[in-house]
C-alpha cells in the first residue's frame, strides 16, 4: 500500500473513532463509526485481504450500522446525555488507562523486527502451490489461471483455507474450518431465538376479549 | 510501503480509543459501539500479520483472515443480542444512561 493512501486512511479510521467518542448525539456517533469502519476496510484492501475488506463494508458499514440507527431511532431519547457533573475519579481513570495500554503499546513495538511487507510473486505462488498436482487438474483451476494472470484469488484462497482441501490440490492438505463453521451456524441460530424471545412482550390479560 | 509496526499501532490506537470511549461515555448505545471498535481493531492486527507472514507458497497467511470471518460473525450475533437487551432494558426502566442503572452495584 502506498505510504499515502495508508496515512489518509488510517487518518480516516482514526478521526472517526475520535468522533465517535465525542460526539454527543448517538446519531452522530453511529455515522463517525461508518467514518471509521471504511477506513478500516479500506485498511484491509490495502494488505491484499479483498475479502475482508469488503466483508467489513458490508457486515460493519451496512448491517450493524444500521441496525445501531434503527434503536437509536427507535428508542428516541430524548434527553441525550446531559452535561450534569462528572466524577472526577471517572474521569482520571478514563485518561489515565488507554494512555497506560498506549505506554506499554509503544514500549513493545520497537522490539518486534520492521519489515516491509514483501510483495506477492504471485506467478511463483502459482508453481509453489501446485507442486504436487497434475498438469491437468492444475490447468483447471481457477486459482493458477488468476495467479498467473498476475492477481490474487483472494475469495478462492480464503474458501481453500475454511472448508480445507485434499492432498491432490496443493503441497500440504489442510483440515480446514468445518466444525468451527458449523459451531458459528448454531451460534447465529441461538443469536436469532434469543433475540426474538428477548423482544417478546408479555401479554396483558384482556378480560373483555377472551379470544386474543 | 507502510510497515508492520505501523499497522500495529494504528490498530493499538483504534483499540485505546475504543478503550477510553467505553470508559468515559454514559449512552450505553454509545458504550456499544466502542466495544465494536475494539473488536475491529483486533481485527486489522490479524489481517496485517496474515498479510507480513507469507506462508510457504509466497502467500499470505489465510488462516488469520478466516480468524476475522468469524470475529465478525460473531460481532453481528453480538450486536442483535445486545441491541434487543438494550431495547429490553429501555422498555423496563425508560434510560439508556449507565448512571441510572445501578441496581447491580455491590
Amino acid at each position: 500500500m502506498e505510504p499515502v493512501f495508508f496515512y489518509s486512511f488510517s487518518g480516516l479510521a482514526v478521526a472517526g473513532a475520535i468522533a465517535l467518542v465525542l460526539f454527543r448525539n448517538p446519531v452522530n456517533s453511529a455515522m463517525s463509526m461508518v467514518a471509521a469502519f471504511v477506513g478500516l476496510a479500506a485498511l484491509f484492501i490495502g494488505l491484499n485481504a479483498y475479502f475482508v475488506g469488503i466483508i467489513q463494508i458490508l457486515v460493519y458499514a451496512g448491517a450493524i450500522m444500521v441496525l445501531f440507527l434503527f434503536i437509536i431511532m427507535l428508542l428516541d431519547i430524548k434527553a441525550a446525555e446531559r452535561p450534569k457533573r462528572r466524577n472526577p475519579l471517572l474521569l482520571v481513570s478514563a485518561t489515565f488507562i488507554p494512555l497506560i495500554f498506549l505506554g506499554q503499546l509503544c514500549a513493545v513495538l520497537p522490539n518486534i523486527e520492521n519489515q516491509s511487507p514483501q510483495p506477492l510473486a504471485l506467478e511463483e505462488a502459482a508453481d509453489k502451490h501446485f507442486k504436487a498436482a497434475d498438469k491437468p487438474e492444475r490447468d483447471q483451476s481457477e486459482i493458477y489461471r488468476s495467479l498467473k494472470e498476475g492477481s490474487l484469488p483472494d475469495v478462492h484462497l480464503v474458501g481453500l483455507t475454511m472448508f480445507g482441501h485434499r492432498g491432490d490440490n496443493a503441497s500440504i492438505p489442510t483440515p480446514g474450518y468445518n466444525f468451527p463453521l458449523q459451531v458459528i451456524g448454531v451460534l447465529l441460530l441461538v443469536a436469532t431465538v434469543g433475540v426474538v424471545a428477548l423482544s417478546l412482550k408479555k401479554k396483558e390479560p384482556r378480560p373483555e376479549d377472551p379470544d386474543s | 510501503m507502510a510497515s508492520l509496526q505501523e499497522y500495529l499501532f494504528i490498530s493499538g490506537l483504534l483499540f485505546t480509543i475504543g478503550l477510553a470511549g467505553v470508559l468515559v461515555r454514559r449512552n450505553i448505545i454509545v458504550i456499544f459501539m466502542c466495544l465494536e471498535l475494539m473488536l475491529s481493531a483486533a481485527n486489522l492486527t490479524l489481517v496485517a500479520f496474515s498479510r507480513f507472514n507469507l506462508s510457504s507458497n509466497g502467500l499470505p497467511d489465510y488462516n488469520g483472515q478466516v480468524l476475522v470471518f468469524f470475529i465478525v460473525t460473531v460481532a453481528a450475533a453480538e450486536v442483535a443480542v445486545g441491541l434487543a437487551i438494550i431495547v429490553a432494558l429501555y422498555r423496563a426502566r425508560q434510560t439508556v444512561d449507565v448512571k441510572d442503572l445501578t441496581s447491580m452495584r455491590g
